[in-house]
Order: C-alpha cells, then structure tokens, then sequence
C-alpha cells in the first residue's frame, strides 16, 4: 500500500476564513475536507495517511517557521508521494502550496503535485520546480482539480510512461526528456518535411518545443566615460575549468557552475586549463584557453585604460544539453553573486 | 552582453547585445592561423564587445565585427 500526504489550507483545512489565516501549522491523521476526494480518487491503492492545515498569512508571513514545522511533522512519517491544494486561483494559497511542495521534494525526494489557475502568481514562480496542474478559477472545480491530481499521481506511482506537459495536463517547467517517436517516417525525412512548410510559410510543429522566452529588459548602456572606472566579468557556458575540473561541473547536462580566480593571471594557459565541454571537439580550446575565456585580450583593455579592471573570478559552465530551466537558475545565482561583488558588466561567451 | 557563434540562438533566448564569434569550438582565435591574428581577431571582438555595452539599443542587437 502506498501512502500520500496532502497539504491543505486553513479554508479548506476547515479551520475558518480570512479570520484564522494566521493559524499556525497542524497536522491530522485521516482525511479533512479535500483529501476525502483525493482519497475517492486515488483508490484503494493508495492511503492518504494525513493532511496538513496551515494558515496561508502564517505561511505568507513566517514562512521559514512554517516549513520548518512542517518538516519536523512529516520526518517520522512514511509516504511515497505528497500533494497540495489545489489552490485555484487563491494567490497566497498558491504561494504556499509551492513552497511547502518545494521544500517536501527536496528534503524528501518524493513526487510532489499540486494545482493552480493560470492567473495564480504562484504557477511562474514555481513551475519549474514541480508538477502544477491547470486548475480551475474557483473551488467549483475541485473535484476535477482533485482527479487531475490523483490521476498523475497513480501513474508515478505505478512507474507509468509520462507523457508531455501538455498531454498531462500541467504547466511545462522547461524539462526535456528524450521519447521514441510513434511515427513510420524517419526523423530525417520529418525534418525535412519540416524544413519545406517552413520555406513555404506553412505552420509546422517541432518535436523540439522550446518554451517561450522570458525576454528581459535591455539594459541601459554604460556611460562613455564610465567604461574606464569598471570591472568586467566574464562568464562562459564553454566548461572551462582549472585541469582536473574542481567542482565536477558535468560535461553535459550541467547542473552545477563554478568560479576560477584570475587576478594573477594574464592570460589562460593550456595545461592550467581546459574545457570540459563534451558538445564539441576541445583540442582549440584545451591548447588556449583564451579562446573561450579571453582574459589576454581583456588585460590588454585594461592595460590601456579602456577598462578599469578585470573581476577576479570568471565563471563557468557547461551549456550543452543544459535545460532552459537549469541555465536560468544557473544564470540568476552567477548574476546574484556579480550584483553582491558590485559589477556592473560581464560578457558572456558562449560556445 | 553576449559573444556566440550562433546567434540566432542567443536571440532565440533573449540577448539582447550580441556579438559574433567564429566557431562553436574555438569562438576567439582560429588555431589554422598564427597566435598573432588570432590575438588580433580576439582583440578586436572584444573590443566591439565592450564598446557595444556603451551602445544605446531600442532592440535586440548583433554589433559588426570587422575581423
């Protein structure tokens, strides 16, 4: 018998409205308010062992206590899977079944799943981290929210072939997996084919759907005579790294980046240096460094005054195979780290 | 900004100064040439590189390189 967990709100805890949304977290053995359906949906294979009630400004307000709290409810408890909500279109209630999810997953390393609306801020902040259903505007549709749930739920559980995003029905988190293709027609011959309806202004689809861009603002140009008082960072998705590769970045697939300190240094030397980058042939770049990372041409910048210094660290990564979702996480801890260290420009080579 | 060989990929993800490299594996510097015009070309680019961060844009932008 397997066993689930469901994280509710203090609404539909049945605790009370808007009055008691500061109650703190609790959690009850059996079924309260939707875990009852989600149990109905689940079947007989499954248990739903225990539900979680949390008021959503206690979790809003002292999030860290609440998921702490929580936490410390569920480490002597069994469960293969955990759900929460769904939170239709209630903002606060979203944010919360997303962190709790969030934090379950990772302390636990279980399958999590919860439900929103689309209008619920708490589907981009969280979508890429977990399953989030496309649920209803309103608790008019629990119960088909609820079989959503418990039906995706089932297939993990049972190590079902998952399908798309868009086939289950939850938001996309920017997550490729590679499938066999049902199709007669060889991929050569559909790319083709592709190819051609494209030349023709067809519509086509891709087998290689890339989520659509979060386009960022452009930033504002440095000021001219201001070019000279900055420092420059540079960030590579090239994979070079010191020989040996110190903090195990993998060579595809990356999940993980590192920092290399080059204050010393006037330029990247092969043997110092290399790229672990397994997406392309790395005899260039393993003989001169500098080719990816071009530290010798920047000093030469700075020698001359057209720049006012160098960051001591660059920072490197792998961008081959590398999920959208794993860049950009990637990509905001580096830029968090340049913003701390005060710089204001960075050039990214990419390979 | 960004330095990359394919640049309608980094349009693609949303970079908005771009500047064009050689290759995929050797995006500065050409190892067929000698290191001096390979310094030159990796000087150059990255000299555009920086001048295009003091480049007022309204769009997406690739910067020419001349070498």
């Amino acid at each position: 018998m397997k066993k689930a967990i469901l994280y509710l709100n203090q609404f539909f805890g049945q605790i009370g409205g808007e009055e008691l949304a500061d109650h703190a977290p609790e959690i009850r053995e059996g079924l309260v308010g939707p875990a009852m359906e989600l149990q109905k949906q689940l079947g007989d294979d499954v248990q739903v062992t225990h539900t979680i009630i949390c008021g959503d400004n206690f979790m809003g307000s002292r999030t860290q206590e609440a998921l702490d709290t929580i936490l410390s409810f569920l480490e002597d408890k069994e469960f293969d899977i955990f759900f929460a909500g769904p939170a239709f279109r209630a903002g606060r209630y979203g944010s919360a079944c997303g962190n709790i999810c969030k934090t379950v997953k990772e302390k636990f390393n279980v399958p999590v799943i919860t439900s929103m609306n689309d209008e619920n801020p708490g589907v981009e902040m969280f979508k890429k981290e977990m399953y989030i259903f496309k649920g209803g505007a309103s608790a008019a549709a629990m119960r088909k929210d609820v079989a959503a749930m418990a039906k995706f739920g089932l297939k993990i559980l049972n190590s079902e072939e998952l399908k798309s995003a868009d086939e289950e029905g939850y938001y996309g988190r920017g997550v490729r997996s590679q499938i066999w293709m049902e199709s007669p027609v060889p991929a050569t011959d559909r790319v083709i084919d592709m190819l051609l309806k494209k030349v023709q202004g067809q519509p086509f689809k891709s087998e290689l759907p890339i989520p659509p861009s979060d386009l960022i603002p452009i930033a504002p140009a440095i000021g001219l005579g201001d070019l000279s008082k900055l420092h420059i960072a540079v960030v590579t998705s090239g994979g070079i790294v010191p020989v040996g590769n110190p903090d195990r970045i993998q060579s595809a697939s990356a999940t993980k980046w590192g920092k290399y300190h080059i204050a010393d240094k006037y330029d990247l030397i092969g043997g110092e240096y290399q790229t672990i980058h397994a997406g392309f042939d790395p005899a260039a770049a393993n003989a001169d460094p500098d080719v990816i990372v071009p530290l010798d041409a920047l000093r030469a910048y700075e020698k001359e005054g057209k720049i006012g210094g160098i960051h001591p660290y660059f920072y490197s990564t792998v961008g081959t195979g590398t999920t959208q979702a794993e860049a950009a996480r990637m990509g905001r801890e580096i830029a968090a780290e340049l913003l701390a260290a005060g710089i204001k420009a960075a050039i990214l080579v990419s390979t | 900004m960004q330095m990359a060989n394919l640049i309608p990929v980094a349009k693609s993800v949303g970079a908005n100064r771009m500047v064009p490299t050689i290759s995929i594996p050797y995006p500065l510097g050409d190892p067929a040439t000698s290191k001096e015009q390979q310094f030159k070309l990796r000087y150059h680019r990255v000299g555009v590189a920086l001048d295009a961060l003091t480049t007022d844009i309204q769009e997406q932008t690739v910067f020419k390189v001349k070498i």
